[in-house]
């Protein structure tokens, strides 16, 4: 659709527009209320984003995002230097630092080994993987793709990858989300739970 | 209302939004369909698992404007779960998928005979019954027939002279005889078209018996083959693991 609107809003509006999840009424809704609003929230939104744009790179060890050359997590000392976790994107690092069950390090990829799309080993941080477990003190990886088939798929082809170094490699379990009931549960998840269940009276 | 009910087999699917997904199918009554199946990214998905790509399923939709919406799905055979545990069975599922997308370019036309090629397919290649690369090739030349390119493989597919020629031509359909051959035609070994003629008439007593390098041979001659009727390579083919 061609700009209804002169000059400036409509240059607006279609930039709104083109983000994720924003069509051309959310845009206009949008827009008018910037508009409307008073030179410092504005102002705050324009500042934000050139920041972020400005200061934001990715660590040149991990891949995960961050305002220096390292990230937080690869600068922190007390976070073991013996595993690492294998992630697809720098969400995934988010959920999983919630759990707060894991002490060591990650490794982003920036996504998972799709053929369909065109994406192979090659556009994944993946030699940067294989060149950070050649020269440092990694006894385990943990592989932490997404449970859909590309992350198994990416998972079975680094598997295979590591294999030859003689390093621990885990993958995530599947299973029932906690709070769920059983008989709703579809039977390729039941079937991954039932596969690794694991034994309660040792 | 209006629903319908399909067998599909999922061929691909895209991230749309927050949590839904658009998934591509190959239907046996209703062709190749685009269903938006809501929420399936969300751990708590009842239906999440069984839209992965490979899955074989029966479906009911509702129909849309765009899209249809996904409404139910229970699981036939999810072939795709086994077959990811092995890179080089799954790039091969990936690129029988994305061939069965790209030889059926309009949505909602009936394509009963590839439903039934890409299933019989994943089935081959999920129970290991002969060599992955094969199955493949197999399966490509088999599309290639379905789509109404079927390679000639003994008579010559200009002059009609009976064969078998040492001439293959991609240009000219396949075999070719010596007048008849265009000026790039490839001089494959005799047993690299007889594999060739095998595969595509599913014999796979002729076909397992054949050597390595005729394999290859046949494999890069198939592969040359589709990208020229296809005119836009298949972008999952340069990544499958071959033997």
């Amino acid at each position: 659709m061609s700009g209804m609107y002169e000059g400036a809003i409509q240059d607006l509006i279609d930039a709104l527009g083109r983000l994720p999840g924003i069509g051309p009424k959310s845009a206009q809704r949008i827009a008018f209320h910037i508009l409307q609003s008073d030179a410092e929230i504005a102002g705050a939104l324009v500042d934000a984003i050139r920041t972020v744009k400005e200061r934001v790179k990715f660590c040149t060890e991990c891949g995960n995002v961050s305002e220096e050359m390292q990230c937080r997590i690869c600068r922190d000392p007390r976070r073991e230097n013996t595993s690492i976790c294998v992630v697809e994107e720098s969400k995934d690092v988010i959920a999983i630092e919630r759990t707060r069950e894991f002490r060591g390090k990650y490794h982003v990829l920036g996504g998972a080994i799709s053929p369909i799309d065109g994406i192979g080993p090659e556009q994944l941080r993946i030699r940067e993987l294989m060149t950070r477990l050649a020269d440092s003190s990694v006894t385990e990886i943990i592989l932490a793709t997404d449970p859909n088939l590309e992350g198994e798929a990416t998972a079975t082809y680094l598997a295979r990858l590591i294999k030859p170094l003689g390093l621990k490699v885990s993958r995530l379990a599947s299973g029932l989300p906690v709070g769920g009931d059983l008989e709703y549960a579809d039977e390729v998840t039941l079937g991954r739970a039932f596969e690794g269940r694991r034994t309660v009276n040792e | 209302m209006s629903l319908y009910r399909d067998e599909a087999i999922v061929l691909r699917t895209q991230k749309l939004g927050e949590a839904d997904r658009i998934v591509t199918m190959l239907t046996r009554d209703h062709g190749r369909i685009r269903g938006v199946a809501k929420g399936v990214r969300r751990t708590k998905s009842k239906f999440g698992a069984r839209l992965e790509p490979g899955s074989h399923v029966d479906i009911q939709l509702y129909v849309g404007k765009t899209f249809d919406t996904v409404t139910q799905v229970e699981a036939i055979m999810n072939y795709g779960e086994n077959i990811s545990h092995d890179y080089q069975r799954w790039t091969i599922a990936s690129a029988i998928l994305e061939t069965a997308e790209r030889f059926t370019s309009q949505e909602h036309e009936p394509a009963l005979q590839e439903f039934l090629l890409v299933v019989g397919g994943l089935k081959a290649l999920a129970e290991n019954r002969y060599d992955s690369s094969l199955i493949l090739d197999a399966f490509l030349l088999r599309s290639l027939a379905i789509g109404g390119y079927e390679p000639s493989m003994t008579t010559c597919s200009r002059c009609e002279k009976p064969g078998p020629h040492r001439y293959f031509s991609l240009v000219g359909g396949g075999s070719v005889c010596i007048d008849c051959r265009p000026s790039a035609s490839a001089t494959p070994a005799p047993e690299t078209l007889n594999l060739m003629s095998a595969l595509l008439k599913m014999d796979w007593e002729v076909a397992n018996s054949s050597e390595g390098k005729h394999q290859r041979e046949a494999s890069g001659l198939i592969a040359a083959y589709l990208q020229w009727h296809l005119e836009r390579g298949l972008r999952s083919l340069p990544l499958v693991e071959r033997r």
